[in-house]
């Protein structure tokens, strides 16, 4: 008979506990996902990619405005360059969550939980994730994702099979979803903070005026949106820097 | 077509996962530099709105619907609506305008 350590099983059953309110914590994540997903796989979809190519493109990268710009990308046959330094740029962040994650879990967190851990951090688990009080146990942040993740493929392929088959009509309405959700997400800051709100009046002159202008419109929009991004945050970083809380 | 795709997700997802991994496996120290803090703070907004702007005008069968869209996103958004809210509100304004094009 095997002999099993008390102690492990209290870790199992501890284990199996966040685990699980690592689920119910993810329900509500997994909602708000499978909208934003849609829209995604509505885009996608536009630009021809299928309902697999887009539950691949979801389920590896896990980012709405990544996401948009793969799809953007693929659409505009961009090269490998401009896609790894877009992909770059867009989704820095990360790198900062990742970073303030790292500082959170357990120093000896064995390699293969930070491999899988590194997978999910996105927006809103790196949210819940940081909310936990003291120490970060992956395994909560799992349970969360388990659901997360499920909702955002589930409604990319949702979102692709709608553009499929949907009639023209209602294509052209629901092709504007997506940039509603980006409004929504820069839009309550800028009105919170005079200077948010002259950072995304600035950003969009700058950006119709790359689009529009004889010898800018001639750069690809994945390099256009690397300029404008690192240019625009990188002044606003030096003139206004964040309080240490943000 | 189908493996140019596949071969630019798998280019991609792995780059993105390279960002996420990276403090992980080496840095395991909080950035404390203000300016870089800073800078990925103000990253996504200008992002998302170099990504919006012009292009939700193009995003539809008419210039009109695409303005009406964006009149209407930020309106909705200022007065207080959530992520799903704007969103339908934008699709709505898009499908009534081009009802009367």
């Amino acid at each position: 008979m095997m002999k099993v350590c008390p102690s492990s099983i209290l870790r199992q059953t501890m284990n199996g506990k966040l685990f699980i309110k690592g689920l119910k914590d993810g329900i509500p994540i997994a909602l708000g996902y499978l909208a934003v997903a849609f829209a995604l796989g509505f885009a996608a979809a536009g630009t021809g990619m299928n309902a697999l190519q887009s539950f691949f493109m979801s389920f590896g990268m896990l980012a709405s405005a990544g996401e948009y710009a793969a799809i953007m990308l693929i659409g505009s046959a961009a090269g490998i360059g401009e896609m790894i330094a877009t992909t770059l740029v867009i989704n820095l962040r990360y790198f900062l969550m990742s970073c303030s994650l790292s500082q959170k879990i357990e120093e000896k967190t064995p390699i293969w939980k930070r491999l899988l851990l590194a997978w999910f951090v996105t927006d809103e688990l790196f949210g819940i994730s940081s909310a936990v009080e003291g120490r970060l146990d992956p395994v909560y942040t799992y349970g969360a994702a388990v659901v997360s993740v499920a909702g955002w493929t589930l409604g990319t392929v949702l979102g692709v099979v709608a553009g499929e088959i949907l009639p023209d009509r209602l294509e052209s309405a629901l092709s504007v979803a997506l940039y509603g959700m980006f409004l929504a997400i820069i839009i309550p800051p800028a009105r919170k903070s005079r200077f948010m709100a002259l950072l995304i009046i600035i950003s969009m002159a700058a950006s119709i005026l790359f689009a529009s202008l004889p010898l800018l419109s001639s750069i690809s929009e994945g390099f256009r949106i690397i300029i404008l991004t690192v240019v625009t945050a990188g002044v606003a970083a030096a003139v206004r820097p964040v309080s240490e809380e943000t | 077509m189908g493996s140019r795709i596949y071969l630019s997700l798998v280019i991609m997802i792995l780059t993105i996962y390279a960002i996420r991994v990276t403090p992980f496996l080496i840095f395991r120290k909080e950035i404390k530099n203000r300016w870089v803090r800073s800078f990925l703070y103000y990253v996504p907004y200008v992002t998302l709105a170099v990504m919006t702007f012009p292009a939700i005008l193009s995003a539809t069968n008419s210039v009109y619907s695409g303005c009406a869209a964006l009149v209407i996103g930020i309106l909705v958004a200022l007065f207080g609506g959530d992520l799903f809210t704007v969103a339908i509100s934008t699709c709505v304004a898009v499908f009534l305008v081009e009802l009367f094009l």
